[in-house]
């Protein structure tokens, strides 16, 4: 069991002061940190679920558990609620795809799946661990969608609808038929080599007659792997034909396509040479590289689907001509502009509107990457997808729909992707020279044996074109790329694009975003000043012991800080929204927040002395009756490697370049710190584009790596786009590259390994050159057999494979020099 | 050799059974979670 022997017995969370929750579990009263994780511990208790504590391997979320109760979820019953995510069975039967949020171990599978099956009426929970979702099945004359949601709420996780039908469905059938393509070809390969290997090694011990049997069996295993495992081969060289291009998939099609005639030809009139055993081993190599393409594809496909989040279901919309007096909940796709909506603490607004009433601040880092809390009064304008963060608001709504930022966003991230040069295509062109020249080379080889022996002249025109069979040249790219994302995958990068690599290798320009890229997106303390009789770690544990209990990001900042230092214990904490904290320590009057809150307690104002005017920093006062204590400076601090990253890219001979939506000063004050020459601030979406534009229109391939939705036009603008994993998942969604961990200095990895995969695809291609310029003269001239044309194909195909293969120990090496971190480069641009 | 004559339509005839195995399994979503039933099988103790 992973146990809490000094925390919270359900979260781990250090129990604060003062607390007391127990619960009785499995006969012994355990403590819990707050009332959240205590109505969690309940629940399951109650449920008789209590093995959950014994097998579970990690903690859950605490933040999940710790929310306010679930709210009253019955309008998940309205139909207009359910009907994109819930399919209607016979019978009153629906089941439902929900996304869970919080699952952190299998025992929170078994956790929700017990659950859920006693329910009277749930006819079937199944939790799939890999994709954080649960499958349900409910019969709606007994049990409603709200019960189960509540039911997995009151567990300490958050349940939502999941659009199935939206894409995901699509792309996991597409991962399926692969799969079985896959199957197909490799069941058929391995087995069809057991009829051809004999056939090669037993010489005249073969009586016809066996041979005949052993080629009918080839032929009918050949025949699923043609038909179905090559048929998106097939149906590539075709379109490509049809847009008169000769793609990568027409020479392998066209192998593919006669080697197997001629075999067929061959078994049918017990003439000449089969080659099934190379056909389809042809075909299990090529598609089993496809298939790890279209796995690490959808992998980064699932970040969008949780964008779900960000519109909510339901809006508390205020009863007309009530006053604020009462309220009903409605879909929020039902709003309509003029409506009243309250929106709580903690809540997503939904849809965009104007503040009438309440005075609290919104964090709208999803929309505009800027970290800082936006305050927001009556009159000012907020938009739909944004969180409210402090106290309720009152929103007249004013657009829904295809009119709302949001939504405007994602048709100029549309625009741009249509847009996108194609840079993959470059790849296609040697192959089409190849096959330009390979095809009337193999057609005047079989014309010159028609004149020397007629009875040849169809084997060689297959043996050139199976023996220099493009498996080498079609490999060569792809597998060094398969293994060079591998590689970065496990460093914490992933590919999410085929050109990705390539680009990022012949990338000359790489633009940052400062928000959430170079800076971690989100405020910390980056400095404290003492005034009075306290020094630095007494005023962060005063600091600390007064913003314990709040949600608010400047308390996230202090906290950590405060960690380890000796605890106090806050009374008569009162909170005042948008100013700051008062609370009594020790008989002590103390007051955190805005400097005019703490002056009102110090009784003068801050000396002047003492107040900059910095944009980029938040200043938090602390201060008694007798006076100011501190002053804490909170800032979105340098990401670690940020520094070292961009020497890095400097030394590899690119450009770095700074381009953010935020202020001027902000963005100069960064670029210094960092040494980053080129700088651009205060630039919006089109803005951005029209920078990017301007860098490829002087012939600059541009790498940007950005982090929230209003860079995700200008992110698919850029050749290759790189989104920081702690980014918004939108952002994700679009981006070529996302890197998963926080250290951005793994990138310089991400480029180096890119140039690496594009060095070994250049050795690949000349080692296929090299090899099709001796081996298809030997083959024409008739000196090659089916099993040299086999073991040729085989064996070129082998040392392009293993080649790629040296990459992936290559993983990116992201750990700069300790020295080289950026903490010391963020230290020094503040003094 | 008399006995390849039965031995190789029996191959034949095996390996388009495990062909037929794997699209039931495929279908039937076994590889659709990797992860859950490695746990599965340890939690799955019946405290009633």
């Amino acid at each position: 069991m992973t146990g809490a022997a000094t925390g919270c017995f359900h979260c781990g969370e250090p129990i604060p002061a003062g607390a007391s929750f127990g619960v009785a579990i499995d006969g012994a009263v355990r403590s819990m940190c707050c009332a959240g994780c205590a109505a969690v511990a309940r629940a399951i208790a109650g449920g008789g679920l209590t093995a959950y504590y014994r097998n579970r391997s990690a903690l859950p979320r605490h933040d999940l558990a710790a929310s306010a109760p679930p709210r009253d979820l019955t309008v998940y019953d309205l139909p207009e609620v359910q009907k994109p995510f819930v399919r209607q069975g016979p019978g009153g039967v629906r089941q439902a795809t929900l996304l869970v949020e919080g699952v952190t171990c299998g025992a929170c599978a078994w956790l929700i799946e017990r659950r859920l099956r006693g329910i009277d009426g749930v006819r079937s929970a199944a939790v799939n661990l890999s994709a954080r979702r649960v499958q349900v099945e409910w019969d709606d004359a007994r049990a409603r969608l709200s019960a189960i949601l509540q039911a997995v709420a009151a567990l300490g996780y958050r349940a939502s609808g999941f659009d199935a039908a939206a894409g995901e469905s699509a792309a996991a059938r597409e991962r399926r038929a692969m799969l079985w393509r896959l199957f197909v070809a490799g069941l058929a390969m391995m087995q069809v080599m057991m009829y051809a290997v004999p056939v090669y090694l037993s010489g005249a011990d073969m009586t016809p007659d066996v041979e005949r049997l052993m080629r009918w069996a080839s032929f009918v295993l050949t025949v699923p792997v043609i038909l179905w495992s090559a048929g998106a081969f097939f149906s590539n060289a075709w379109r490509g034909l049809r847009a008169h291009r000769l793609v990568m998939d027409l020479p392998v099609a066209l192998g593919i396509a006669i080697a197997f005639a001629a075999s067929v030809w061959a078994t049918v009139t017990g003439r000449g040479e089969v080659y099934f055993d190379s056909v389809t081993m042809f075909v299990f190599l090529l598609l089993g590289a496809r298939y790890l393409e279209v796995l690490a594809r959808a992998r980064a496909a699932e970040t969008q689907q949780r964008l779900v989040r960000h519109t909510p279901a339901v809006a508390e919309r205020i009863v007309p001509g009530s006053g604020a007096a009462r309220t009903e909940r409605v879909a929020a796709a039902r709003l309509e502009p003029g409506d009243l909506v309250q929106v709580a603490p903690g809540a997503i607004i939904p849809a965009d509107g104007t503040v009438t009433a309440g005075t609290s601040a919104a964090d709208e880092s999803l929309l505009t990457g800027e970290s800082r809390p936006v305050a927001k009064r009556a009159g000012d304008r907020v938009t739909g997808g944004s969180v409210n963060l402090e106290s309720p608001l009152t929103v007249a709504v004013t657009r829904v729909g295809p009119e709302s930022v949001l939504a405007g966003i994602m048709r100029l991230m549309d625009r741009a992707q249509a847009g996108r040069p194609r840079v993959a295509e470059i790849a296609d062109r040697a192959a089409q020279c190849f096959i330009a020249i390979l095809i009337p080379v193999a057609l005047a080889a079989a014309a010159a044996w028609l004149w020397i022996d007629p009875s040849r002249a169809l084997w060689v025109l297959v043996a050139v074109l199976v023996v220099s069979c493009p498996c080498a040249l079609s490999l060569a790219t792809p597998a060094a790329f398969a293994a060079a994302t591998g590689a970065l995958h496990r460093g914490g990068i992933l590919v999410t694009r085929g050109h990705a690599l390539e680009t990022l290798a012949r990338a000359t320009h790489v633009v940052f975003d400062k928000t959430g890229t170079l800076t971690s997106g989100r405020l910390s303390l980056i400095g404290v000043t003492p005034l009075g009789d306290l020094d630095r770690e007494a005023c962060l544990a005063v600091a600390a012991a007064l913003e314990r209990g709040s949600e608010h990001p400047i308390a996230w900042a202090l906290l950590p800080v405060a960690a380890g230092l000796s605890q106090n214990t806050a009374e008569d904490v009162t909170n005042h929204p948008g100013r700051g904290v008062e609370a009594r320590i020790r008989g002590r009057r103390f007051r955190i927040g805005s400097p005019a809150f703490a002056s009102e307690l110090a009784g003068r104002p801050l000396p002047a002395e003492l107040t900059f005017a910095a944009d980029d920093v938040t200043v938090v006062a602390l201060a008694d009756e007798q006076g100011y204590l501190a002053l804490f400076a909170l800032g979105d601090a340098l990401r670690s490697g940020a520094g070292w990253l961009v020497r890095e890219l400097e030394a590899a001979g690119k450009t770095v370049c700074v381009l953010s939506g935020d202020r001027q000063r902000t963005v100069t004050h960064v670029a210094r710190a960092l040494g980053i020459g080129i700088a651009a601030g205060e630039a919006g979406p089109e803005a951005k584009l029209d920078f990017v534009r301007g860098l490829q229109a002087r012939g600059a391939v541009v790498a940007m790596v950005g982090d929230g939705v209003n860079d995700a036009p200008v992110l698919a603008q850029a050749q290759v786009s790189i989104a920081m994993g702690g980014g918004t998942d939108l952002a994700h969604a679009s981006a070529d590259v996302v890197c998963l961990a926080d250290d951005i200095g793994r990138l310089a990895g991400a480029f180096a390994t890119a140039r690496a995969a594009l060095r070994i695809v250049r050795q690949n291609l000349a080692w296929a050159a090299a090899y099709n310029a001796v081996a298809i003269p030997l083959a024409a001239a008739g000196w090659v057999t089916p099993l040299a044309a086999g073991v040729g194909m085989a064996a070129s195909s082998l040392a392009v494979v293993v080649n790629a293969l040296r990459l992936q120990g290559s993983a990116p090496d992201a750990n700069p020099p300790p020295f080289a971190r950026a903490g010391s480069a963020q230290e020094q641009a503040l003094t | 050799m008399e006995i390849l004559y039965l031995l190789i339509p029996i191959s034949v005839a095996l390996v388009f059974g495990a062909g037929a195995v794997f699209w039931w399994a495929l279908g039937s979503g076994q590889f659709e979670d990797l992860e859950g039933p490695a746990h599965r099988i340890l939690t799955d103790d019946d405290p009633d």
